[in-house]
């Protein structure tokens, strides 16, 4: 019999849950019971209700167990688990849990199943199949393939990637960049932190095509630092990609000259804003940068640079092996390919949800996700980030994609879905959405750096009951202030929020009918 | 329980002088200063202004526009507890009461004792496991009053 192999998530999710106490305890039992297994650790599945979630494979087949605890793992010994034998903690093969089965899986095709820093194991399953492509192509058949795929940035603007490389592409510089946004700071999102910890390669991949395709040498994973996990893991993959070639001089035996360094932000929300990011990468603070410029034009350090999305880039990589026409096929309207969806918060089943754009939001939350974790009725949900808007059960017949949200007043961002059940407070969540907004800010507009701190006056004398009428037509006014007169996303789409808040569930706060009656 | 270094002038003066070279130097010496002392003493922001040609006005702008960088020492222990959304959702805010009401602190206020620092972050990216916190850098899932005051209670045994 060939040695059992055990599968460990090394996750943050699934660190949180406990998957490196568990993972001791199994090392410990096998030694005791005399046992030889290989133990690999991979990133997450990302069904985090079922963390830590462990599998076996037997006879190539996976087996997962879980949630396990450290009080299980002698009673899976006992059963045999390592044979695949039944135990109620058994889930059987990962594939055919609903959640899982119902999923389209293209960016995180590996994710959860490598080992996350075997490049062995990467190439096995499918890795390196799209860069392989892009060297037998021309730099500009890669960008016209990405442009034709419909990829649009997945970190919450929507802009079209392929456009973006473009115009990088067409510019005449000494050096560019590609510039990798792993800022992800938006409550309810973890997909760039699960592909940087569970298969970072498919990150390296897809940056090291995009280099090819616009000419750039020189990759910066600008990641933020409440992610130690990711940077640590990320900085791992990036030595093995040297010692590999398949990052240096001569990329994978080729021509071309790529590598990659990874710096940490430093907790600053308004750095995952490209040309606030740009800045701090630069060293300084991160202020919001005029446009124009395009960062296409001067980025960083003032060259042509892409700066694009985890999740933008980890896509890349299935564009191309699979081609522009396999992967457009998939999702809605001009929303093509998939999205990687993560439910979050107050959520029976929170995790990850890939699938092609289209999706109802109420499919996700009441029937993907299982209704809320406390057992309550839901009563909002937050799409988007703390810039989304709140959304009540009258608006879960909205798809997910791009355009369905813009027409509803809301957006996906970069695809986090926070649930809250009926005991949350509207008004306490639009104020935190202005007090976030004030803590964030950069300074450099007014709209955003004095109307939040402006919005949190006017929600809090709504909510003590002071001229509620007057005080709901005064933050009307703040929020179409800052939403068109602010530079960047931050003071532009904190309205968000707050607006749907008010319109939504007006009876939080003390309106009578709020808006509903001034429209 | 110490896990930082005493401030020294010399040994800042190599962590400076290792980064000061490349692009972008700044934010990756404050980093290195900060892990090494688990703090940005003011002395560092001198010498860091001198050694990257920048006034000292300019390098206090920068380390104060970061939320990660303290100016004073840390407790023996930082305790990071998720205030966004998504922990929210889950009884965030009774937490964080419940962390300051028990070791009599506010947000980024170390403990009488210095043995904890608490304070707040806006997303650990654990949201499908909210709340969650981070305790000296190790991640915590699924909190409740419980399982947050046994956290707490990990500070006082080491």
């Amino acid at each position: 019999m060939s040695r059992p192999r055990i599968f460990v998530p090394r996750d943050a999710g699934a660190l949180a849950a406990g998957s490196d106490e568990v993972e001791r305890v199994l090392v410990a039992t096998l030694r005791r019971r005399g046992i030889d297994a290989e133990i690999i650790r991979t990133g997450s599945r990302g069904l985090y209700w079922l963390e830590p979630m462990i599998e076996i494979a037997v006879g190539g087949e996976r087996i997962a167990y879980g949630p396990v605890g450290i009080g299980d793992v002698e009673a899976l010994f006992d059963a045999d688990f390592l044979d695949g034998k039944p135990h109620p903690l058994r889930l059987g093969a990962p594939d055919e849990i609903s959640f899982l089965k119902r999923q389209t899986r293209l960016t995180f095709a590996r994710c959860g199943i490598v080992d996350r820093l075997s490049l062995a194991d990467y190439r096995t399953h499918g890795g390196y199949r799209g860069l392989e492509r892009a060297l037998g192509l021309d730099p500009a058949e890669i960008v016209e393939e990405v442009v034709r795929s419909g990829l649009r940035g997945r970190g919450g603007a929507g802009f079209p990637t392929g456009i973006k490389w473009r115009t990088t592409a067409q510019t005449d510089a000494p050096q560019k960049y590609i510039v990798c946004n792993a800022d992800e700071g938006d409550s309810g999102t973890f997909a760039d932190r699960m592909i940087m910890e569970g298969d970072p390669f498919v990150l390296i991949e897809g940056m090291t095509i995009a280099g090819i395709a616009v000419g750039a040498t020189k990759g910066y994973v600008y990641i933020r630092s409440e992610y130690p996990h990711a940077i640590e893991t990320f900085g791992r993959a990036l030595e093995i990609a040297r010692a590999e070639r398949t990052l240096g001089p001569r990329v994978a035996g080729s021509s071309h000259a790529f590598d990659i360094e990874v710096c940490a932000g430093a907790g600053a929300y308004v750095c995952g804003e490209e040309t606030a990011l740009l800045e701090s990468l630069e060293g300084k603070r991160g202020m919001v940068r005029s446009k124009p410029p395009l960062p296409a034009h001067r980025g960083l350090f003032g060259r042509p640079t892409v700066v694009n999305n985890v999740i933008s880039l980890a896509s890349v990589p299935i564009v191309l092996a699979e081609g522009a026409a396999s992967y457009g096929a998939l999702g809605m309207g001009r929303s093509r390919g998939t999205m990687p969806i993560q439910l979050a918060g107050n959520i029976r089943h929170g995790g990850l949800f890939e699938a092609g754009f289209g999706v109802m939001l109420g499919e996700l939350v009441d029937d993907i996700g299982g209704g809320a974790a406390s057992g309550r009725p839901v009563r909002a949900v937050q799409v988007g980030g703390p810039l989304g808007a709140y959304f009540p059960r009258a608006l879960f017949d909205t798809p997910f994609d791009y355009e369905a949200f813009a027409a509803r007043d809301g957006l996906i961002g970069h695809g986090g879905i926070v649930v809250f059940d009926d005991t949350v407070d509207m008004a306490r969540q639009a104020r935190f959405a202005m007090e976030f907004c004030a803590i964030e800010s950069c300074g450099k507009c007014t709209p955003c750096r004095i109307g939040s701190t402006r919005g949190v006056e006017i929600i809090d004398r709504i909510t003590r009951g002071e001229n509620v009428t007057d005080n709901i037509a005064l933050i009307e006014d703040l929020c179409a202030t800052m939403k068109f007169g602010s530079l960047c996303a931050l003071g532009g789409f904190t309205p968000y929020p707050v607006m749907s808040a008010l319109r939504h569930f007006p009876e939080d706060f003390g309106a009578k009918s709020g808006l509903a009656a001034a429209e | 329980m110490a896990r930082f270094e005493d401030w020294s002038e010399q040994r800042a003066g190599e962590l400076i002088a290792r980064h000061a070279q490349q692009e972008g130097a700044a934010l990756p010496i404050l980093h290195a200063l900060q892990e090494t002392f688990g703090y940005i003493h003011r002395d560092a922001v001198r010498m860091l202004a001198s050694a990257l040609n920048l006034s000292r006005a300019e390098l206090h702008g920068l380390v104060t526009f970061y939320h990660d960088f303290r100016s004073a020492p840390p407790g023996g222990h930082v305790l990071k507890l998720c205030r966004a959304e998504a922990c929210q959702s889950m009884g965030a805010d009774a937490l964080a009461a419940q962390a300051r009401e028990k070791l009599r602190v506010d947000w980024r206020g170390t403990t009488v004792d210095k043995r904890v620092t608490l304070e707040p972050v806006f997303c650990l990216g654990l949201c499908a496991c909210a709340p969650a916190a981070m305790l000296d850098g190790q991640v915590f899932g699924r909190l409740n009053p419980k399982r947050l005051d046994a956290l707490i209670e990990r500070t006082n045994r080491t």
